[in-house]
């Protein structure tokens, strides 16, 4: 099994820097996203990757193969941030090529077409295709073959919520093959729940990497406890467990993460005075914003 | 070897669709028929057959004609790719920028041989038919259909050098039509007047004629004429370099496709996506 290892990338325009000693590996089968602000060089990160452009310094390993030699480029998959195609031709047209260029059966055009859901305009000129349309026809090329590794440029930009759901479901299939997959994206929410680990870029910097309860730990962001009290003991479950906010039903507990049990336990203890529970931990928003600031301070 | 053919089919496609083929086929066709209406007038005194008559007046036109016809077709071909957008995700595949160019090439190379044996055969179909004796100017003229297809292939190549070069359509259009002029039509005038002013002496004997054929336009003008008998029909430059053996003239035309490609491939190497 083979993988994408990144190590002291460096990358200057000439006088921006913008990426500045990355080190970002890639397992097989891991899914891992990439964060950053606009221009924080997630897609010159991507670029040299595939050997699009080349780095300074520092060392890129593409499956043990160059990055943008023919090895590595059979190899690995791209879905470029803004995906264009010629407009004069169809969705169908524009696949078969694709498909030409890997070296495999043109027949698979329509299936994959129909797998994005452009089973319909698969006949129709790309020119008259809307910005998601454009995206998913970005989407099928990038699954031709059995690409071992997956580099995808904010893949679900454009993408409806449903459509967005399919996108990881066939991502979670693809790694699952064994195929590493490297996703940049601005969308936490969606990114949390569906990647294995978080690598975040601030000003061509790595500045997190890691899993996301990892870097919950790392960040050291307060754990929030909502607690319902049953109807009039609001303020008696306020004032057992010492809480600084309650809103006449709701109280709520904020806790590091290393009281977190004992708070729980605390809790649990009020028995009958309580209605329910619920364990909100900081979400990736959170983490994202702490540690995107933290260094570019 | 598919992919490349595949990135072929697509280009002849899309120039279909853009209404290229159309619009240089008429073009082609348009030019001949003119060129025939005009040599039908009485030139007996010539003494040539007609098929030969026309096989000089096609080498005249294709001469400025060809170089033009593929200049346009391929000023966009990396330039095009640039300004879309297309261009990062087609080399990230498996296919290198020599076939991107070579898929191209032939795209682009067929739709001119098309054109060229189009309108060169509707001018040969008015030549035999109002002469029976035209079958001796056939051999010239299949000659002719070859070399003006070696020429359009030399100009493809440059085409896609400007294209890769000038990385921008509009400019890559600009420095095109700069191409044009100055292989055309000021390299001819530039020699003239430098053969006029050295009047005999070393630069005409031993310069001038290497220049000469040099110039893929000027080379493949001199093989024509100088193989075919209607030399009469030619004039100025290529009338005074009568005496340059058309062997010479033939390696430059053979050569220059070759060439041409790969100034084109050194051009689009230095292309970053
Ligand atoms: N070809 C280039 N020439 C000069 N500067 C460049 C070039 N490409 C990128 N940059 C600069 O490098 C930095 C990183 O750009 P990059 O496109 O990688 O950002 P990004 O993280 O993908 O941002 P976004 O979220 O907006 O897509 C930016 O400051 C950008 O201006
Ligand atoms: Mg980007």
């Amino acid at each position: 099994m083979y993988k994408l290892t990144l190590s002291n990338v460096t990358k200057t325009f000439s006088d921006l820097t913008a990426l500045d000693a990355v080190d970002l590996t890639v397992e097989p089968g891991q899914r891992v996203a990439l964060l950053g602000h606009n221009g924080a060089g997630k897609s010159t990160l991507m670029k040299i990757i595939l050997g699009l452009i080349s780095a300074d310094s520092g060392m890129v390993d593409v499956l043990g193969f160059e990055p943008g030699s023919g090895s590595a480029r059979a190899r690995v998959a791209y879905l470029p941030e803004n995906a264009a195609f010629h407009p004069a031709l169809t969705g169908l047209e524009q696949l078969r090529l694709f498909l030409r260029l890997r070296g495999e059966p043109v027949d698979q055009a329509g299936p994959l077409l129909e797998r994005v859901g452009l089973g319909d305009a698969a006949g129709r000129r790309i020119g008259t295709y809307s910005k998601g349309m454009r995206q998913r026809v970005g989407l099928a090329q990038a699954l031709i073959g059995h690409p071992k590794l997956l580099v995808l440029d904010e893949p679900t930009s454009g993408l409806d919520p449903v459509s967005r759901r399919d996108f990881y479901a066939t991502l979670d299939r693809l790694a699952g093959e064994g195929a590493g997959i490297l996703l940049s994206s601005h969308a936490l929410t969606e990114v949390e729940a569906r990647t294995d680990k978080i690598v975040i870029l601030s000003k061509g910097k790595v500045v997190a990497d890691d899993t996301l309860s990892g870097l919950r730990r790392a960040s050291a962001l307060p754990t929030h406890i909502q607690i319902a009290a049953r109807p009039g003991a609001a303020d008696e479950v306020a004032q057992r467990l010492k809480a600084g906010r309650h809103n006449g039903v709701m109280v709520d507990l904020v806790c590091t993460p290393e009281t977190k049990l004992s708070r729980l336990g605390e809790v649990a203890a009020l028995g009958a005075l309580i209605d329910d529970f619920d364990v909100i931990p900081p979400s990736l928003d959170d983490i994202y914003n702490y540690f995107s600031r933290r260094d570019g301070q | 070897m598919t992919g490349i053919l595949g990135l072929a089919s697509s280009e002849f496609r899309i120039a279909l669709r853009n209404r290229w083929v159309a619009i240089i086929i008429a073009t082609m066709v348009l030019f001949s028929l003119v060129l025939s209406a005009v040599g039908s007038a009485p030139t007996g005194a010539l003494g040539s057959d007609r098929l030969s008559v026309t096989v000089a007046s096609l080498t005249g036109l294709a001469v400025y004609l060809v170089p033009l016809v593929t200049l346009l077709m391929s000023f966009d071909a990396v330039a095009g790719e640039v300004e879309r957008g297309t261009l990062p995700l087609l080399l990230t595949y498996p296919v290198s920028r020599a076939g991107v160019l070579l898929g191209k090439f032939l795209a682009h190379l067929s739709i001119l041989t098309l054109a060229i044996v189009t309108g060169y055969g509707v001018a040969a179909v008015g030549a035999f038919a109002v002469d029976d004796g035209a079958m001796t100017g056939l051999p010239a003229f299949v000659r002719l259909c070859w070399s003006s297809v070696l020429l359009g292939a030399a100009f493809l190549g440059i085409g896609y050098a400007v294209s890769a070069y000038a990385r921008r359509p509009g400019a890559a259009a600009g420095l095109a039509i700069g191409v044009w002029l100055v292989l055309i039509v000021l390299f001819d005038l530039g020699l003239l007047v430098a053969v006029v002013a050295d009047d005999g002496g070393d630069f005409t004997t031993s310069v001038f004629p290497w220049l000469l054929v040099v110039n893929p336009a000027d080379a493949f003008r001199l093989f024509n004429l100088a193989a075919s008998d209607a030399t009469s029909a030619a004039s100025g430059i290529a009338g005074a370099a009568n005496t340059i053996p058309s062997g010479r003239a033939l390696v430059s035309i053979a050569l220059w496709p070759v060439a041409g490609f790969a100034l084109a491939l050194a051009a689009f190497r230095k292309v970053t996506p």
